[in-house]
């Protein structure tokens, strides 16, 4: 009687361990992917800098400070490494934009450009996309950072040799208006 | 107004409308009964019932979405000429983790959207160009958002079946209607062996078919109006804003001519009713400005 209610038990820590391992596998290949999709847009938009760069010039070359450090962010956002790093050179990137469409609204002609404004939408959209793709990520990273730390899972864990995953850092200014409304 | 998270909202949401399907079969099953009583098909003519129930109701399902949308003689969006309604979809179906939904157009005033389509794999989204001229693109985004919340939540699905079932059972009172009044019923006669039990059931079965198609309808609105509350949680919680679909919910309550291609069978899919206002019992959706206010309420 006694090895039956032994065996019972192996096969329900196996159980248990398997069923723990798989779920770690998911929630760490649901994390990459969600940095995938944010890799995807921020290269957009990498591209697509250049271009706008190149359309605004022709109406206002002597706003020539914002052309420079957006030319900068880029080139050190391309090479950051880190989560953090890549987030704040692009959050960074996203405060320099704002200031190029605030300047378009002085030049009548520019804002009337075709081009212009389609570059102007391609980058709003590759903006938005950014953010829901940060907002998805950032809730996968949370359920697999809880999940790494929960009482009995983290043993799977650590053998697994897990690690904690970064956030995506939120823009401090985006971050006001949102905390007010939820 | 107390304050609701998006999570109470919808199990609330669930729970009711399980409730309310579970009345609907019950509805459904009740005159299928009767009827099979009625005309004395015997058992064999419950089976025949139930397969024919089953088949209408999967070709239905099938086509349900080029149904709708050729009956609204909805246009694919291209994706150059409607540059900002194209990204604005993909954006949402993004925050939503869905594919990104075909996007159609219908030349129609009134500003107006709804979602089509059995599952997120194949689903559209359609809106009027009315719509695309009234809002900006935080409207826009907040609208599309509340569509795609009803392919996620699977809605669609669900007012699919409700809308096939409400339909079936008028048109089995509209049959049996019609062989009571001008004595159709050929081998019903027949099967009367106790009259006064025959001319109790007899009764029994007109009120039948005269209270609950009302029923039916009632239930369908309620579950509607049900569903857009919740895709308005959602979909301002897939955004991380009530805002914008507020904003867009006030221009479209302040528009009061009604739609001129929308028809009974499709009121109910759009974001609000193409008719205008209604009795509050049929009403497919709730009042623009109880949206609003909940929207304005929301915690999440």
């Amino acid at each position: 009687m006694g090895w039956i209610i032994l065996i019972g038990i192996l096969v329900i820590v196996v159980l248990w361990y398997v069923l723990t391992y798989n779920n770690f596998v998911n929630l760490r290949n649901r994390a990459e992917n969600g940095w995938a999709q944010i890799d995807v847009q921020l290269k957009r938009r990498y591209d697509l800098i250049p271009n706008l760069v190149n359309t605004v010039k022709g109406y206002a070359a002597h706003e020539k400070e914002i052309f420079e450090k957006l030319a900068d962010l880029r080139a050190r956002a391309m090479g950051a490494q880190s989560v953090k790093d890549v987030g704040e050179t692009n959050n960074q990137i996203t405060e320099a934009l704002k200031t190029v469409f605030a300047i378009a609204e002085n030049y009548p002609d520019l804002k009337a450009n075709q081009n212009f404004l389609s570059l102007q939408e391609e980058l709003t959209n590759t903006e938005n996309k950014i953010a829901f793709a940060r907002q998805f990520y950032n809730d996968v990273v949370m359920q697999y950072n809880a999940a790494q730390q929960r009482i009995p899972a983290s043993i799977v864990a650590n053998m697994m040799g897990l690690t904690q995953k970064e956030y995506y850092p939120v823009d401090e200014g985006e971050r006001g208006p949102v905390n007010v409304q939820f | 107004m107390e304050k609701k998270t998006l999570y109470e909202l919808q199990t609330e949401n669930v729970r009711k409308t399980y409730l309310f399907l579970v009345l609907f079969s019950m509805i459904l099953f009740a005159i299928g009964y009767f009827f099979v009583w009625y005309f004395n098909w015997g058992i064999s003519g419950l089976i025949l019932l139930a397969v024919f129930i089953i088949i209408y109701n999967w070709i239905s399902y099938e086509n349900s979405d080029k149904i709708a949308l050729t009956s609204v003689r909805a246009v694919l969006a291209d994706p150059n000429q409607y540059q900002v309604l194209n990204n604005v979809v993909e954006e949402v179906a993004l925050a939503a983790g869905i594919p990104k939904p075909k996007v159609y157009i219908m030349n129609e005033p009134q500003p107006n959207a709804f979602a089509t389509g059995k599952d997120p794999q194949h689903a559209s989204v359609c809106v009027t160009t009315g719509l695309l001229q009234m809002m900006n693109r935080e409207e826009l985004q907040g609208v599309i958002a509340h569509e795609i919340s009803h392919i996620r939540n699977r809605d669609i699905l669900l007012m699919t079946v409700v809308a096939i079932v409400a339909g079936l059972i008028i048109l089995l009172r509209d049959v049996m209607f019609r062989s009571m009044w001008f004595g159709l019923g050929g081998g019903g006669r027949k099967r009367a062996k106790n009259d006064n039990g025959a001319i109790v059931l007899v009764i029994v079965g007109l009120i039948l078919s005269i209270v609950a198609p009302l029923i039916v309808m009632i239930i369908r609105s309620f579950i509607s109006r049900q569903r857009e509350y919740l895709a308005d949680a959602t979909g301002a919680y897939i955004v991380r804003d009530p805002y914008g679909l507020a904003s867009a919910l006030e221009k479209i309550g302040g528009y009061s001519k009604p739609m001129r291609t929308a028809s009974n069978a499709t009121a109910h899919m759009f974001i609000s009713n193409p008719f205008g206002h209604v009795e509050k019992l049929f009403a497919t959706h709730p009042p623009i400005q109880q949206r609003i206010e909940r929207l304005k309420n929301l915690t999440m």
